[in-house]
């Protein structure tokens, strides 16, 4: 069959950009080769491994899982929108560095994306409840122990600066 | 992991889709959340030549009805919508239960009720919750309409009796009876995988406190979600101890059929599905208030 | 040196790129007229080919190219051996490698047939189904003794049997200690690892100039300057002209390091062919495939002892699965042969190894390279011989440990570098005790224990202890050089897959040319910034590169020192070098600035003198006569839940010497992120072949890698005990919390389910709820 194209409007971290796409193009490679937003990672195309989450409309979404397509008239955040500006990063990445939460890096958008969703719902967590919301994030290098601490550090940080 | 190439159109109303549906038949798939369809499609096991998106229907998305009536859930209301809604979840501690187990956050933020029923995957947790419930499945055409209990709903191993031209579009929840409790738990390798084997029970008690209803359903243990509340025939009109609960444990592992895989055997399945049992039946009757 | 990075926790140089999502990982490579390649793979594990038919695959729209074997010509030609054969006597070693595209016969599923050239990927996908492929099934071998015994079809027909290599090492004289033993204890041990499974898969693009007659990879290896200098030749091109880049690797562990992978290999020769840039990804359904495992072995071992459980000897006879190819020689069973020494004093010594072909990917280190296997025999067999003798399970292992005074200690037997095994420096006991005390070794088995059982929870607790041979040669070379702006550029040959060398190797800078840690840029991984090298592997890089930066860098601080000694006039023993500046020591106005240094050294008038060089620069390499030995040992406090078997981690614990730290901080992430790869070892990842040689479960959602939920908080301890071998005293890290941790939860569990009294041993790798279920035949209900 001929390929199915398809016109859309989305916005990505604030700015606007219009596509066109073929019907099949995953969101993922919509961003990161049309875009050029490389800083999504892709780990696994079936919605496990969590390194290509961004926000949809302010909510994490798997964007492996998602077409191009289905993006249209919606508004994203990727990992190039969290930090305010190119001097200070997010409270959550700030604590990442001070707590040696990243080794290879790459799995690290990805969980940037969910926790930072997650303590915006959830700005007291517990511990427990820390590892249950990064345990749809799979990392390889860093056994999660200093992601853990970093998100605790930076929701403490968040609620005292609040 | 790339899908095949297919054709996308985006429905505009339930007519809309339903008219699609009808006009391509088997070539075609709905999508809703995408969050079973799509990695299927990534691994090119699933290749519909068109794809009618639905996400947008919202005649068919939200959850209606109160605490202690008759709880209608529109097919696209996507789980996360279900686990913010307390007074649903008050009023369906099923799925209260249930929810936390289905795979993560960012997968609970797309995928919708009526995508995964429609799925039918025997590891999943809300079939054996819309079994355990007695659930009322609505299913539309362009023919027109029916209703299906969830038995007649669940036929085969990723199959339901949802025809061809047709798409589910509301989960009907009977009102919880007074004097019930009710359980769901699972055991899975890890938090948010399939379950090995997962329990939904729920029991209704007399007013001299013995079990005077109680319902039984499993997943990840059979072909579809298994209805075992013949299982538990022997706890009617006993009361609910560890040894009348057990005796159901024990009956429910003799009945059960488990398949085993990669994860676990048959016979571990067998087994924790008893447990499990054993556990869902003990805290569904702790559950249940003691003003009775 | 004065000390103020080396040593300190210090925050990572790198970490800005990668929160920010800045940082170039492979797959972020965009380049114009870039086309893409998907491979076709078989899905048979063992077959004939009979023809391909690829005619309507180029057919399709977007597709640019098919090849298969045939169209590769006289380019096609099996890879090299990356590892020889061992200096053992009486060796048997039979080399196969793997080949770029199949031609004749395929020998495990996944192996590549062809591969397409597209506009896209999507295409190339599509085009895959295209191609016909008539395939002569042929009967497979998975089951490793199955595999000696069948020669009706061997995965090598050249060969007539499956036998990859078979090698004997003996110390002292085994069956006079089988003479004087009080207890001799004859198990079987099944021990699998799994695979690496990073979440960046692999990936190369290679692009040629045709003009400039230069070739460009970047590819997400371990080895650069390898890669660079094998694709050169088999490509006929001079080194010169092949530029390897490894960029931000996305986590290596080992099966990066396999080089000339068919995809490394037809790549440069397709993009020379078509004059354009072409990419290939790996999705992540062929990693499980086209990326290197490690897999399997069978031991039937046998320890010896005295009365008071001292070790007289031990015999070992395995089988190792190397794999439909054996391209990186014996490094895994020989790590696996030597490692089961461990930390131990064992007179005699009798280990013999089959490693085995079989139709299944080929098998090369994954972060313990084999290591596991023997740790898991070693300490199997002291856990069930304590048992036996009636001897507490610490007190056996402690009457065991080499004492502080016989190092450097003397194993004879050949190591993986090729030496006879000698382990350098260490000092066990403390290592020991500094564990049980972390771990509450005491109180948990007086008190704790029997406290919970009364309560009838199941909670048991394991300890390990484990060498891990670190820091191998050949060399490593390091150039650091000081730029006009005073900042310092370093480049070497190691690349980088996340274990912080652009910050660990510019802590040693920054102390030793007194400049801040953040003004030094590190670059690795590319072979035009720095010509020579091995790369990233056996834990060597902070070792060997690590000493190389240190080598320069002290070069280029004698420089700056008789430069600003030269300009003031004075001695260099008046100097002091700090802030970036070498001043007269007590008089801080007098100072020159680095940066104006390095100019003056890059004189625009006057002349070099003869002798020296221009620049404030040094290359130096560093090469260990031999490997450096860490240790550690692992404690765990593991819950076993009766009914069901899952289990919950109390407690771990991981008390490790690897000499001089350079970066604590690093130094645990690393301890951190072993531990959580052997969790996953022990309990969750089990790769599940069928008889056809078929994977069962090759995906995420069913090769189970444990989640933040799975890894428990781990204390972390350590000793020094510096190495002799290198000047700054550092041992490896980088395996060493993968190591022990499958036999700490054999221990712990069956502690916990009191299975040594029913008879029951736990003596495989992986468990799981289901194995434990099956192995105690039916749980308490």
């Amino acid at each position: 069959m001929p390929p199915d194209h398809h016109e859309i409007s989305v916005t990505v971290n604030g700015t606007a950009y219009r596509g066109r796409v073929e019907a099949r193009m995953l969101l993922s490679d919509f961003l990161r080769h049309d875009l050029r937003l490389a800083g999504t990672h892709v780990g696994c195309e079936h919605g496990v491994c969590g390194a290509c989450t961004v926000l949809l409309d302010g909510v994490p979404v798997r964007s492996c899982l998602m077409l191009a397509v289905q993006a249209d008239g919606h508004e994203f955040m990727t990992i190039e929108g969290l930090a305010p500006d190119a001097e200070r990063l997010h409270p959550v990445q700030q604590a990442m560095h001070n707590h040696h939460g990243l080794q290879c890096g790459y799995c690290t958008p990805g969980i940037l994306m969910t926790m930072t969703a997650f303590l915006k719902e959830n700005p007291s967590p517990s511990e427990d409840e820390v590892r249950e919301a990064l345990s749809g994030n799979l990392c390889r290098c860093t056994g999660y122990q200093n992601i853990v601490g970093a998100v605790l550090d930076a929701a403490l940080t968040m609620r005292t600066s609040s | 992991m790339k899908p095949a190439p297919f054709r996308y159109i985006a429905a505009s109303s339930l007519d809309h889709a339903l008219s699609l549906k009808a006009e391509h038949g088997d070539d075609a798939r709905f999508l809703a959340g995408g969050q079973s369809l799509i990695p299927a499609m990534n691994f090119r096991l699933a290749r519909p030549a068109v794809l009618i998106d639905i996400n947008s229907l919202t005649e068919i998305a939200g959850v209606t009805g109160s605490p202690g009536s008759e709880i209608r859930i529109g097919a696209v209301t996507r789980y996360r919508a279900l686990e913010r809604d307390d007074d649903f979840l008050k009023g369906c501690p099923l799925f209260a239960d249930a929810l936390p187990h289905i795979a993560h956050p960012a997968i609970r933020n797309r995928g919708t009720i009526g995508g995964n029923l429609s799925h039918a995957d025997p590891a999943s947790e809300l079939p054996a919750v819309a079994l355990a419930m007695q659930a009322r499945l609505r299913v539309r055409s362009v023919r027109g309409e029916r209703a299906l209990t969830a038995s007649e709903f669940f036929v085969g191993l990723l199959t339901t009796a949802v025809e061809t031209d047709e798409m589910l579009t509301e989960i009907i929840l009977p009102p919880p009876q007074p004097r019930s409790g009710s359980c769901f738990m699972e055991i899975a390798r890890r938090r948010g995988d399939f379950a090995l084997a997962g329990v939904a029970a729920v029991i209704t008690l007399d007013q001299e406190r013995r079990c005077a209803a109680v319902r039984l359903a499993l997943c990840g243990v059979g072909d579809t979600p298994v209805d075992a509340s013949a299982a538990a025939a022997c706890l009617l009109g006993q009361p609910c101890n560890d040894q009348t609960i057990a005796e159901v444990a024990a009956a429910v592992r003799e009945t059960v059929t488990p398949s085993g895989s990669v994860h676990a055997s048959a016979a571990y399945q067998r087994h924790i599905a008893g447990v499990l049992v054993g556990r869902a039946l003990k805290t569904a009757h702790e559950r249940i208030g003691h003003a009775a | 040196m004065t000390t103020r990075y080396f040593g300190a926790p210090v925050r990572r140089n790198e970490d800005k790129r990668l929160l920010t999502g800045q940082a170039l990982f492979i797959d972020d490579i965009e380049l114009p007229g870039m086309l893409y390649a998907a491979f076709l793979r078989s899905q048979v594990a063992h077959a004939r080919i009979r023809h391909i038919d690829v005619s309507r695959a180029l057919q399709r729209e977007g597709v640019v190219a098919v090849y298969t074997a045939a169209d590769l010509g006289a380019y096609w030609q099996a890879g090299p051996l990356l590892v020889p054969a061992p200096p053992i006597p009486g060796l048997v070693f039979n080399a196969r490698t793997q080949v770029p595209l199949a031609k004749d016969k395929v020998r495990h599923a996944g192996e590549p047939l062809a591969v397409v050239i597209a506009e896209s990927r999507y295409i190339a996908e599509d085009a895959l189904e295209d191609i016909l492929v008539e395939l002569e099934a042929l009967s497979v071998i998975v089951d490793l003794e199955a595999a000696l015994k069948t020669a009706a079809a061997p995965v090598h027909d050249d060969l007539g049997s499956n036998v990859a290599s078979h090698a004997r090492q003996i110390k002292g004289d085994y069956r006079s200690a089988v003479a004087k033993a009080a207890l001799v204890l004859k198990r079987r041990f099944h021990y699998e690892h799994g695979i690496s499974s990073p979440i960046e898969t692999r990936g190369v693009v290679a692009q040629w100039d045709a003009r400039g007659r230069q070739m460009t990879i970047w590819d997400t290896t371990q080895a650069p300057v390898f890669v660079r200098n094998g694709l050169a030749a088999i490509l006929g091109l001079g080194e010169r002209q092949v530029r390897v880049i490894a960029p931000f690797v996305g986590g290596g562990f080992g099966p990066k390091i396999m080089m000339f992978y068919p995809e490394e290999v037809t790549l440069p020769w397709i993009a020379m062919r078509l004059n354009r840039p072409i990419k290939w990804i790996e999705d992540r359904f062929e990693h499980f495939f086209a990326t290197t495992h490690e897999r399997g072995q069978i031991h039937d071992a046998e320890i010896a002892l005295d009365d008071e459980g001292r070790i007289l000897g031990v015999k070992d006879v395995f089988l190792h699965d190397t794999g439909a190819y054996n391209p990186y020689g014996l490094t895994v069973p020989l790590n696996s042969q030597c490692t089961l020494l461990g930390p131990y004093v064992i007179p005699a010594y009798d280990s013999t190894f089959t490693a085995v072909f079989t139709n299944l990917p080929i098998v090369t280190p994954y972060r313990g390279a084999g290591r596991q296997h023997g740790v898991f025999v070693i300490e199997r067999l002291l856990d069930l011989a304590a048992h036996e003798l009636k001897i507490d399970p610490i007190e056996i292992r402690r009457r065991n440990l080499i004492p502080p005074d016989a190092f450097p200690y003397k194993n004879e037997i050949i190591y993986q570098d090729f030496q006879p095994l000698e382990y350098d420096s260490g000092n066990y006991a403390p290592v020991l005790d500094k564990a049980l005390a972390a771990i509450g070794y005491d109180a948990f088995v007086g008190h704790e224990q029997p406290r919970l059982r009364a309560e009838g929870r199941c909670v048991g607790i394991g300890v390990a202890c484990y060498v891990e041979g670190t820091g191998i040669g050949p060399y490593e070379g390091a150039k650091v050089q000081v730029q006009t702006n005073g900042k310092v550029s370093v480049a070497t040959g190691v690349g980088t897959q996340g274990q912080g060398h652009f910050t660990s190797f510019a802590q040693i800078v920054a102390d030793e040319l007194g400049v801040d840690v953040r003004d030094i840029d590190i670059v690795t991984g590319d072979t035009d910034q720095f010509y020579w090298g091995a790369g990233t592997f056996a834990s060597r890089g902070a070792v060997v590169a690590g000493n190389a930066v240190s080598a320069a860098s002290q070069a280029v601080r004698r420089k700056a020192l008789k430069l600003a000694a030269e300009a003031f006039e004075c001695s260099e023993a008046d100097l002091v070098v700090a802030d970036g500046k070498v001043s007269i020591t007590g008089i801080p106005e007098k100072f020159i600035r680095l940066g104006e240094l390095a100019q003056r050294a890059n004189p625009m008038r006057g002349a070099v003198i003869p002798g020296t060089e221009p620049g404030l620069e040094s290359t130096q390499y560093f090469g260990p006569a031999k490997g450096a030995t860490a240790n550690g040992v692992h404690a765990a406090i593991i819950e076993v839940d009766p009914e069901t078997f899952e289990l919950k981690i109390l407690k771990y614990v991981v008390v490790h010497d690897c000499g001089t730290v350079i970066n604590p901080l690093i130094l645990e992430g690393q301890i951190h992120g072993g531990v959580a790869q052997g969790i996953g070892n022990a309990f969750f990842e089990k790769l599940t072949f069928d008889e056809q040689g078929q994977l069962q479960n090759a995906s995420l959602a069913d090769y189970l890698l444990p989640t933040a939920l799975d890894v428990p908080r781990m204390e972390l301890d350590h000793t020094v005990t510096p190495s002799p071998l290198n000047p700054l005293g550092t041992k490896g890290a980088g395996e060493a919390g993968a190591i022990p941790v499958g036999a700490v939860f054999a221990e712990a569990i069956e502690d916990a389910l009191g299975l040594k009294d029913k008879k029951i041993e736990l003596n495989e790798i992986p468990l799981s709820p289901s194995r434990l279920f099956e192995l105690i035949g039916g749980g308490r209900t």
